[in-house]
């Protein structure tokens, strides 16, 4: 799991890239705190292969992103 | 890798392309239709933090901006106050930014529209920026990072545009006498004397002004759309570099064509030259340096000057840190001297060019090695 939350503008998206770089997950949870890093975390998860579906937690999205 | 363009960021580059060169045509100065540095050091300058008395002026603009991003973010649900993410490197950061914007002439947006007047100079700022920008990648690769923000109250994401609005109540307030004064002294009128709080501008870039109200609500549109596009002038170029990803980069390239064809339309382009430029200077070396500053101090900040306002706006109390940062930037700017300034033009039959005071250098130097300094030292300083 990637908890990005807290994290600005491009960190959450490096975050998730070190992460699928170093462990090519085939399904990654990742937490991030705001409608910026959801949709950029989003379109480089998607560019790379990867689905994603959202889910409203509390004031946080959570991620899911799967291949 | 694809990429989505979002409609939005090219509206919003090409309606803040348009609404600089209409409220150049109304008043605000030459290829300063919009300079989120430039205003506020305007800002400074009338709050009397510094006293340079050409750039005094409470710029409508930028209440408007904020103010647009804060309504836009709690109407889409958006707002989230949040804070403590390194306050003092953030306020350093932005000092430093502009610092390096004033030596420059220009934040990112007004080097764009520089450029879309047909000032050459703009173009070596650009290169700098982008130097600037490739420097601060190679440390955010490098795992460069300022530490995570917490939820905070609301008033604590709301004090920097509540202190604006207080501010333009107060300059309203003041303008009667403000204005009376400004005509008075260009007038002629002697013994002509500003007896209002605020300082004001008679003469240079600051007593240039579109109508308030005007200038104003432009501010609040582009507020909104910006805040919505997500427009940052250093995510351009960082998300191509670093992400193949040219959403953002769209805004910064619609801004420059509709200033390019609004200056055409209106008959104001007149090539493209070195020589002359309004409110800028030929002084290639800290045309470059100023905007490498600029640009690696904005990607370690995570956004340009305008996309701090933005995220002010929203809630976000460390970048009304930095804007503060860009304040005090902008008061030490002009108090030692630092700032760049325009070209002396035709002296005794040759081209002078300007020439940036030794302040100036030795802060541009002092600003490069303290931006090594913060970058090398926050490498892996993130997580939890």
């Amino acid at each position: 799991m990637v908890d990005a939350r807290g994290f600005s503008c491009p960190k959450p998206v490096l975050m998730v890239d070190e992460e699928i770089k170093k462990n090519n997950p085939s399904e990654l949870v990742v937490l991030v705190d705001n409608r910026t890093a959801e949709k950029n975390v989003t379109n480089h998860a998607e560019s790379l292969g990867y689905k994603v579906t959202h889910e409203k937690e509390g004031r946080d999205f959570k991620l899911t992103l799967n291949k | 890798m694809k990429t989505k363009i979002n409609p939005l960021i090219i509206v919003t580059g090409l309606l803040i392309g348009i609404a600089a060169v209409v409220l150049t045509k109304f008043g605000n100065p030459k290829n300063m239709g919009f300079c989120i540095a430039c205003f506020i050091r305007d800002i400074a300058g009338t709050t009397k933090l510094h006293s340079a008395g050409v750039v005094q002026y409470l710029r409508p603009e930028i209440v408007g901006i904020v103010l647009g991003s804060t309504i836009m973010a709690f109407a889409s649900g958006e707002w989230r106050a949040k804070a403590g993410s390194s306050p003092a490197l953030r306020f350093i950061l932005g000092f430093m930014v502009m610092v390096g914007a004033l030596i420059f002439l220009g934040c990112p947006l007004r080097m764009v529209i520089r450029m879309g007047g047909g000032d050459l100079n703009a173009f070596v700022g650009l290169a700098g920026f982008v130097v600037g920008i490739l420097i601060g990648v190679v440390f955010l690769k490098k795992g460069f990072g300022l530490k995570r923000n917490y939820d905070t109250t609301n008033l604590d994401g709301l004090v920097l545009p509540v202190v604006l609005v207080v501010l333009f109540v107060l300059f309203m307030i003041s303008w009667p006498v403000l204005s009376k004064y400004v005509a008075d002294v260009k007038a002629g009128v002697e013994g002509a004397k500003n007896t209002a709080s605020f300082a004001i501008s008679t003469s240079g870039p600051g007593s240039m002004h579109a109508p308030i109200m005007m200038a104003l609500i432009v501010g609040l549109i582009v507020g909104v759309l910006a805040q919505k596009s997500r427009m940052c002038m250093v995510g351009g170029i960082r998300d191509i570099v670093m992400f193949k990803n040219f959403n953002l980069i769209i805004g910064f390239v619609c801004v420059f064509i509709a200033v390019l064809v609004g200056n055409v339309v209106l008959g104001n382009f007149k090539g493209f030259s070195t020589l002359s430029q309004p409110i800028a200077h030929s002084s290639q070396v800290w045309n470059f340096l100023g905007m490498v500053i600029v640009g690696w101090g904005s990607c370690l900040l995570g956004g340009c000057p305008l996309r701090q306002l933005i995220l002010a706006g929203e809630g976000n109390g460390d970048s009304a840190v930095t804007v503060i940062g860009m304040l005090v930037g902008a008061a030490f700017a002009h108090n030692f001297a630092l700032a760049g300034g325009a070209d002396p033009g035709m002296v005794d039959g040759a081209y002078k060019v300007f020439s940036l005071s030794n302040n100036g250098k030795l802060a541009a130097i002092c600003c490069l090695i303290a931006l090594l300094i913060i970058s090398c030292t926050n490498l892996k300083a993130e997580e939890k």
